[in-house]
């Protein structure tokens, strides 16, 4: 990969890996809404859908699929912030051209790396857990990934990291997704309103459904 | 009016810069900037100082040889002009204007206000043309466009060069520019024979040039003089991912 010096296909490995992330954020999501469901019915479903998931074969190719995926927009993103530095030379000692573009566009990479972070944690926590860790089984005889996921959230500094991490993905999707549809060529006015409209849609579903999860369990613990 | 003015000063390319003070104490309302310039180079001279450089050619907005960052923004606080179509009634009386050179890694500095912008000439000499023997113009009905096909690529071909767009990106990226003359000959039937060899050549150049990529932060088409639409630039992505997929 380091050997891809043109920036076009660069962008385009960036805009690829970036949308068939955003597309895993949607079936992520769905699954995890069951989290909502009533405490018993939500640990038995929750932990059958989990090892369902563990013991396919086909998913765990697209897992495969996603951790590379991860990895590219990563090192891309590292690769193209420092094809940045060199094009701008001097900076400019009297800057205002924020008022052309917004914030959250100019701060990619930041966001970026707020995800990153909270992505370390987040498979740590979960996801090393339940592959490599001890954990009790429930009533069916699965790994009680539930228990794991609701006793996290029962802490409220957990809860805000998570609502501060899906703020930054939120805004990097806002983001992301029209311009990843640029970047891999999508130029006719009409199909570019619709993605964009589509694009905010889906940054402001995504950010809501990933909130309203962290909240729920810790007030419905708290109560 | 009375004007204070903050211009970067720069020897050359190699030398270190710096913001430099000076008052204006009777600027018109409706002199240009680049006449406000120009009044402050009259003083300058007479005091027996250097003159401000800055790049200007035709003063009516069309060559595209003049541009500044004027309080940070390329061309200045009026949206879709240049600089020498920008007025001083766009300032109020005792404001402090701060005058920069555009920067970015592929326009050096020549001194003060002036950069070296051939970085752009070399982007449109590796195909920014139709390869055809000129002679007597054609006939004009033998190759038909409709109105509205002309009308786009003359949308395209508005662009003036001027590196609004470079100063105005975070990356310093050339891409409203080089998109828009792929953007302005794909469209025309005589231009479009060449469209897989032009984008390959022009997206070489532009990186060998040195500047940055796209991230569509869309602040390039904002500061445009000619307000060049952001889709030419989409537009080359997908010239430029067909040439390189599918074309040999």
């Amino acid at each position: 990969m380091i050997f891809i010096k043109n920036s076009i296909t660069r962008k385009n490995l960036m805009a690829i890996t970036g949308l068939f992330l955003s597309f895993f954020l949607i079936i992520h999501l769905l699954g995890n809404l069951q989290l909502l469901l009533p405490a018993e019915e939500a640990q038995l479903q929750y932990n059958s859908y989990s090892h369902l998931l563990g013991g396919n074969i086909l998913v765990k190719l697209v897992a495969y699929v996603l951790y590379l995926c991860i990895i590219l927009h990563t090192l891309d993103a590292i690769y193209l912030s420092y094809k940045r530095k060199q094009a701008n030379g001097i900076s400019y000692a009297y800057d205002r051209r924020g008022r052309a573009s917004s914030w959250y566009s100019r701060n990619m990479m930041a966001l970026g790396i707020i995800i990153f972070v909270f992505l370390v944690i987040h498979f740590k926590d979960f996801w090393y857990h339940y592959k490599f860790g001890e954990l009790p089984l429930d009533a069916n005889g699965n790994k009680d990934l539930y228990t794991l996921v609701v006793l996290a959230f029962e802490q409220l500094w957990y809860v805000i990291l998570y609502i501060i991490a899906i703020l930054a993905l939120g805004y990097h999707l806002l983001h992301g997704v029209f311009s990843a549809h640029r970047t891999i060529g999508l130029y006719h006015p009409m199909y570019n309103r619709i993605v964009r409209v589509l694009g905010v849609v889906f940054a402001a579903t995504m950010t809501l459904g990933y909130i309203i999860i962290p909240l729920f369990l810790y007030f419905n613990l708290q109560s | 009016m009375k004007i204070t003015l903050k211009i970067w000063r720069q020897r050359d390319a190699g030398s270190k810069g710096a913001f430099k003070e000076y008052h204006l104490d009777d600027v018109s309302r409706d002199m240009s900037f680049l006449e406000m310039l120009d009044t402050l180079n009259i003083k300058l001279i007479k005091q027996g100082e250097l003159p401000v450089e800055f790049d200007h050619d035709c003063r009516e907005g069309i060559c595209g040889q003049c541009g500044v960052m004027i309080n940070g923004i390329a061309h200045g606080p009026l949206k879709n002009t240049t600089t020498c179509q920008l007025h001083m009634r766009s300032f109020k009386d005792g404001d402090t204007i701060y005058v920069e050179p555009f920067k970015a890694a592929a326009f050096p500095i020549v001194r003060d206000l002036k950069v070296n912008r051939s970085a752009l000439d070399h982007i449109i000499a590796a195909g920014g043309y139709v390869s055809v023997d000129t002679g007597q113009a054609p006939e004009a009905n033998s190759i038909p466009i409709t109105f509205e096909q002309a009308e786009s690529a003359f949308d395209a071909a508005a662009c003036i060069g001027c590196g609004a767009c470079v100063a105005s990106c975070k990356n310093s990226s050339a891409a409203l520019f080089t998109s828009a003359k792929i953007s302005h000959l794909s469209q025309l039937p005589q231009g479009d024979k060449e469209t897989s060899t032009r984008v390959v050549s022009m997206v070489n150049e532009m990186e060998e040039e040195g500047f940055g990529f796209c991230t569509n932060t869309e602040a390039c088409q904002v500061e445009c003089p000619e307000d060049i639409s952001v889709l030419n630039i989409a537009r080359m992505n997908y010239e430029y991912n067909k040439a390189r997929l599918v074309k040999k």
